[in-house]
């Protein structure tokens, strides 16, 4: 590697270390949720060394947790991590056109919220250099969390077990309410989401959860998509 | 009973298929409003699912599964980070579940 290589990749370990601490944490409660449905530390860590994606390992693992069907599996991870194809969409015009294929494979891999987030604020044209740097601090905090937290999990007192199940849950929250304050629409559209996911749980209680997800997603987000497109400045 | 790495490997690799073909594929934006809005707004309507109700049945008690959940719209209302509101969201859980 050269000198001037090198330094892009520091940088990118330097900015990838306050991801990783967040990390940290949240993956606690994601090895937490995997030791109650009944993964194995070594599963639950070679998940998220393969995956690092939190809401779609939750999501996943409560499919396993349940048994659930392939089909199933496949089209529920499609749903959740959709947002992975519009934020590899952006990085890939971030990057110059002599970006080879194995960069931009490797540079797919590393693609978490909290990531691209930086990677799109490092500039064009994108060096995959910086984004490894930061995956390289970020992607080992979030596996040894989760391996934290199933083991950890096992250890700690009940109260505090159960109070951590939550954290996930305030993550997701920290991610999708702040935009909500510059797009009301967006504010209608969580709300929403919220109460019919409510309404549908209690009027049709054995529909299983992931469906339930799966139809919401797309009626809502089809609806939303066509009564209020968004304009381009709200993707960054 | 299936294997629990065949689900692990399955979705790790729909998932990283998700990341990888925009990258390797689409070399222009995107020109369907409707399918970037639709995208836009993917995500939040997911996570929204995801958090409630099941946020309220977590812990075992609905009131802390509340207090968890208006703690972390407040704070990240008003601009706090991911760690510092999962955190919060804990520790009210915590409390509330002392009491509740």
């Amino acid at each position: 590697m050269s000198a001037g290589k090198r330094a892009v990749f520091l940088r990118g370990m330097r900015d990838g270390i306050p991801i990783g601490l967040g990390y940290l944490a949240v993956a606690f409660t994601l090895g937490i949720y995997a030791r109650n449905v009944g993964l194995t530390w070594v599963q639950a860590t070679i998940s998220s060394l393969l995956t690092h994606a939190s809401a779609g390992q939750y999501a996943g693992f409560s499919m396993i947790g349940r048994q659930a069907a392939f089909t199933e599996v496949v089209v529920m991870t499609v749903v959740i991590n959709a947002r992975y194809l519009l934020m590899s969409t952006a990085l890939s015009q971030r990057l110059g056109e002599h970006t080879g294929f194995l960069q931009r494979l490797g540079l797919g891999y590393c693609v978490t919220d909290e990531i691209f987030g930086i990677s799109l604020a490092y500039g064009a044209p994108l060096d995959p250099i910086y984004t490894y740097g930061a995956f390289s601090v970020a992607s080992p905090s979030w596996a040894l969390g989760t391996l934290l937290g199933v083991l950890l999990g096992n250890v700690l007192p009940e109260a505090v077990v159960k109070a951590l199940s939550v954290g996930l849950y305030g993550m997701f929250i920290a991610i999708i309410i702040p935009p909500t304050r510059k797009n009301r629409v967006l504010a209608g559209v969580i709300l929403l989401s919220m109460a019919l996911s409510f309404a549908l749980s209690r009027l049709l209680p054995g529909l299983a959860e992931g469906t339930r997800t799966i139809v919401l997603t797309v009626a809502i987000a089809a609806g939303a998509a066509l009564l209020f497109p968004v304009k381009e400045e709200a993707h960054a | 009973m299936h294997n629990p790495y065949i689900y692990i490997v399955v979705i790790a690799a729909v998932t990283y298929l998700l990341r990888v073909l925009p990258l390797t594929l689409i070399r222009k934006p995107l020109n369907s409003p409707f399918l970037r809005s639709f995208l836009y707004y993917v995500p939040y309507v997911t996570l929204a699912v995801m958090v409630f109700p099941a946020i309220l049945e977590a812990t075992g008690s609905v009131w802390a599964g509340a207090a968890a959940m208006a703690v972390a719209v407040v704070l990240a209302l008003v601009g706090q980070g991911l760690v510092t509101v999962a955190a919060c969201a804990c520790a009210a859980a915590f409390l509330v579940g002392l009491i509740a």
